[in-house]
């Protein structure tokens, strides 16, 4: 048999119909995903804010008090693997030539040389960590709280180097054995991920308070909106000197120490 | 010499056929018990209309699914509760809601998860109330 124009062309075209037979049959495949409804429900006792922000006085800090440490690990599984090698941290301790590196000289008052101040995550108005993280498992919300979907979280590290304020630790070891009590409520991390404060996110949607917040006896951390003019947080830098780590940055860190 | 080469290539490829098909006859002859999922629980008990999130057939093909379309709604999102087809609201969370209620995860779990070969890595981060310090 000897094959016509005309047979050609129909074979032809019949050929390229089938190239669009996927597209066809695709909503078939789409119906396998779950969708969920009612997902703009947010519950009444959520606490929100436009812009969450911290007020630290570390002259109100007695000296060598852990009490925000403590509550906050409690709270987050944060393991302890008792050495400062693999140490996992989300609010700890720094002396203030750490802190404040660039606002130090060698006649600083020995009160402030001597101060301890506690430290966290900034969550940076322009986080280098959001930045550099190539998965998107540390994402700022627009409520302007760096969160970390542990979920996404590779391990690559990059976001530790990216934090000009070692904010971030990595789980060299499975964190499992180390950690003294779990607390269910919040998950534990895996080895190979990395973790930092999140501003109490979990418990900010069921209307409490940051851990270390509540934790403190002296009132020092003040915790609130940032872009609301009568919140505690403004209230307490309204009068006052305020002070956020290495400004000059760029990171608008939004975490405020009173001096 | 001739010969001796196409003794090796029938050598190679009854190797290879066999590797291929093994998963196809491998488990022939053999059967397993399909698993028991035990509901026997304190909440579950307790409950007048024993009903899950969703119905048992959506559950029992989606619920991985669903779980991740939570995780991606409450963590990326905020966006943590879930309202049911027939109206009944939950907190999108797997130790807050789905083991309140499967708290025997051995028995309920970890059953028909080991039978299929699904080895989920929720639980590696994700503790279980009393089954703690492994």
């Amino acid at each position: 048999m000897t094959t016509n124009r005309r047979d050609f062309l129909k074979i032809a075209g019949a050929s390229a119909l089938t190239l669009i037979t996927p597209s066809i049959l695709n909503p078939l495949w789409a119906k396998e995903t779950v969708r969920i409804p009612g997902q703009d429900f947010t519950p009444a006792k959520a606490l929100a804010a436009k812009r969450w922000a911290m007020v630290v006085e570390p002259a109100k800090c007695p000296e060598g008090c852990t009490d925000c440490t403590a509550a906050c690990h409690a709270v987050h599984n944060v393991p302890n693997f008792g050495n400062p090698k693999d140490e996992v941290k989300w609010i700890w301790t720094e002396p203030f030539a750490a802190v404040f590196p660039g606002e130090n000289h060698r006649y600083q008052g020995q009160s402030l040389q001597k101060m301890r101040l506690p430290v966290l995550c900034n969550h940076c108005e322009n986080p280098p960590c959001v930045r550099v993280c190539p998965t998107k498992a540390t994402f700022r919300r627009p409520d302007g709280i760096v969160m970390m979907d542990y979920h996404r979280c590779i391990g690559c590290r990059l976001c530790m180097a990216g934090c000009p304020y070692g904010a971030r630790s990595m789980n060299y070891r499975d964190p499992r054995p180390f950690i003294a009590r779990f607390n269910p409520d919040f998950p534990t991390r895996t080895k190979g991920v990395v973790e930092k404060c999140n501003f109490c996110e979990e418990r900010l949607a069921k209307g409490i308070m940051p851990a270390c917040v509540l934790a403190c006896k002296e009132k020092a951390l003040t915790f609130g909106d940032a872009e609301n003019s009568r919140s505690e947080v403004r209230l307490a830098i309204d009068k006052r000197f305020s002070l956020p780590r290495r400004a000059g940055l760029g990171t608008a860190p939004q975490v405020y120490y009173i001096l | 010499m001739k010969n001796k080469k196409w003794g090796l290539i029938i050598l190679g490829l009854a190797i290879f056929v066999i590797a291929v098909t093994f998963p196809f006859w491998h488990g022939i002859g053999k059967s397993k018990p399909v698993p028991v999922l035990s509901l026997d629980t304190p909440l579950i008990a307790a409950m007048q209309n024993k009903k899950c999130v969703e119905d048992k057939a959506f559950m029992r093909a989606n619920h991985m699914k669903m779980l991740n379309t939570w995780r991606d709604e409450a963590v990326r999102e905020g966006h943590r509760l879930y309202t049911t087809k027939d109206g009944r609201v939950f907190e999108k969370s797997l130790t807050g809601t789905c083991i309140q209620c499967h708290s025997n995860k051995e028995q309920f779990c970890d059953r028909c998860h080991n039978y299929v070969g699904a080895k989920p890595s929720c639980f590696d981060c994700h503790v279980i109330p009393g089954e703690v310090k492994k």
